[in-house]
């Protein structure tokens, strides 16, 4: 698969979106009765923080099909997607964390659940690049990251719940469902900003797979040219090496 | 063709069929001989049980400086007594497959016409009774040391079967971490890093669990909704081993 192909139009759609999805959030959207104009992050934060989950779902998702298959091509679609969606993690948590401040003055609070449980999200597979990071032999590098992206996968709804029973009794949730309580203009800025993150996230994906297997071409095409020597070897890396040949 | 023919028609005519297929040893035989050989080598030259309760009781005392307090009970208590616990199991869990490493055991196993669930099988088990050996120390020491109200004999009922069902969990997420642990060169840096994260869910259950048993004012029963949490967490994490560990002793 060409990865290269029509990254351009999808760019140019994503900025499309996202600029679509900031003009709706900002001009077309509500004010928020009780937070006001703060409430204006929610439409980062939330979109960024259900994408960085689904990359972390898809990439389990590649991860099984690459213990199936056993093909390397798998593992770095899902390296390439938790490795985006820890980068999005980062971004969730310092919203989040603004968000905190801004509406109960603290810039982090225990009492919700949802970043709470991200948070253990986000450290649980901040240890994905150590670990690969320490497995030399490439082939079982790739496994064991298979196995680790399965049980992270896994471990996902399995944390949300039981830090949501942990609270069940504090706090409501303000947003329980996605479109619960939301008025319809909130709810079409959300959903255009979600479809944004989405394609931003897709989009970034597609340039770090292109990337890689450019490199990688390019390592096969000098070694043709010039012989083994000329090559350097790849040296003791987290990434997944594709078969250059 | 006409010989291949033959024999397909005439099956009674290789006696030596079953000689030939290779010999399976059957699961449960392999978990017995493995099991006897995990507990066997901890009970000639203990290592990981008295480590792990060495640290247990140190912790505690740490634990009475550190929050300066003579006597603990209600959440706090249970907090302490969870937080020992979970670190005194990741010195069990970094320790578990190390010998077979370098002393060759997985190679041999690997050799062995086995199905590889028996090692997890085993391996789970004697982490569990490597756990449960370390409560049979630690839990009477931090009753003796830190606990302020002295539960009754309904309570210790109680927090067995939280510890029973914790130690489950433990074991099963420790055997696959410290799978993928050993095979890499910040073994021990690994084993806290990725179990820590995965038992969150065991430490919400069992602390919340255990609170109501541990009161100041006396204790009252545990909430049957903590038992069901880590029981569910300890099937999930059950099938997922049994479904990924093959995978993490290849070659």
């Amino acid at each position: 698969m060409l990865y290269g192909t029509r990254l351009r139009a999808l760019s140019i759609a994503t900025l499309i979106t996202m600029t679509a999805a900031f003009g709706l959030a900002f001009f077309y959207a509500p004010m928020d009765a009780d937070q006001g104009f703060m409430q204006k992050i929610f439409y980062v934060h939330v979109p960024m923080a259900m994408v960085a989950l689904g990359g972390f779902v898809f990439g389990g998702i590649m991860a099984i099909q690459h213990l199936r298959t056993g093909d390397p091509k798998h593992d770095l679609r899902s390296y390439v997607a938790i490795h985006l969606s820890l980068i999005l993690g980062v971004g969730v948590l310092v919203t989040g964390a603004i968000w905190a401040k801004a509406s109960w003055g603290h810039w982090w609070v225990w009492d919700e659940p949802t970043l709470v449980s991200f948070l253990i999200v986000f450290l649980l597979y901040a240890t994905y690049q150590p670990m690969r990071f320490s497995i030399e032999d490439r082939e079982r590098q790739a496994r064991y990251a298979s196995v680790f992206a399965i049980v992270a996968g896994a471990f996902v709804p399995l944390n949300f719940l039981a830090v949501r029973l942990a609270q069940a009794y504090t706090h409501p949730r303000v947003f329980a469902t996605a479109d619960g309580g939301l008025p319809a203009k909130m709810q079409l800025a959300f959903l255009v900003s979600l479809a944004g993150m989405a394609l931003l996230y897709v989009t970034l994906w597609r340039y770090e797979m292109a990337s890689k297997h450019t490199s990688a071409q390019l390592r096969a095409l000098r070694r043709k040219l010039s012989g083994d020597d000329a090559v350097t070897p790849v040296g003791r890396t987290a990434a997944p090496s594709l078969p250059t040949t | 063709m006409s010989a291949s023919a033959g024999e397909r028609t005439a099956p009674a005519a290789r006696p030596e069929p079953p000689a030939a297929e290779p010999r399976v040893v059957p699961l449960r035989t392999a978990v017995r001989a493995l099991l006897r050989k995990e507990l066997g080598l901890e009970l000639r030259a203990p290592q990981a049980v008295p480590a792990m309760a060495l640290f247990s009781v140190t912790t505690l005392v740490v634990f009475h400086f550190a929050i300066q307090r003579g006597q603990v009970g209600g959440d706090l208590a249970a907090g302490v007594l969870w937080v020992t616990l979970l670190f005194a199991a990741m010195l069990g869990i970094s320790r578990l497959f190390v010998a077979d490493h370098e002393e060759g055991g997985l190679d041999g196993f690997l050799l062995a016409p086995t199905d590889r669930t028996a090692l997890l099988v085993a391996k789970a088990v004697s982490l569990f009774a490597f756990l449960a050996a370390l409560e049979v120390i630690a839990v009477p020491a931090f009753a003796l040391l830190l606990l302020g109200p002295s539960p009754g004999l309904g309570a210790y009922a109680q927090l067995a079967a939280l510890l029973t069902l914790a130690d489950a969990g433990i074991a099963l997420v420790g055997t696959l971490v410290g799978a993928i642990a050993v095979q890499t060169r910040a073994r021990d840096l690994l084993v806290p890093l990725i179990a820590l994260p995965l038992l969150i869910p065991v430490v919400i259950a069992a602390a919340k669990g255990t609170t109501p048993l541990v009161l100041e004012a006396g204790a009252r029963g545990v909430d049957v909704r903590w038992l069901l949490v880590l029981g569910l967490y300890d099937l999930m994490f059950g099938l997922l081993a049994y479904a990924l560990f093959d995978y993490l002793i290849e070659d």
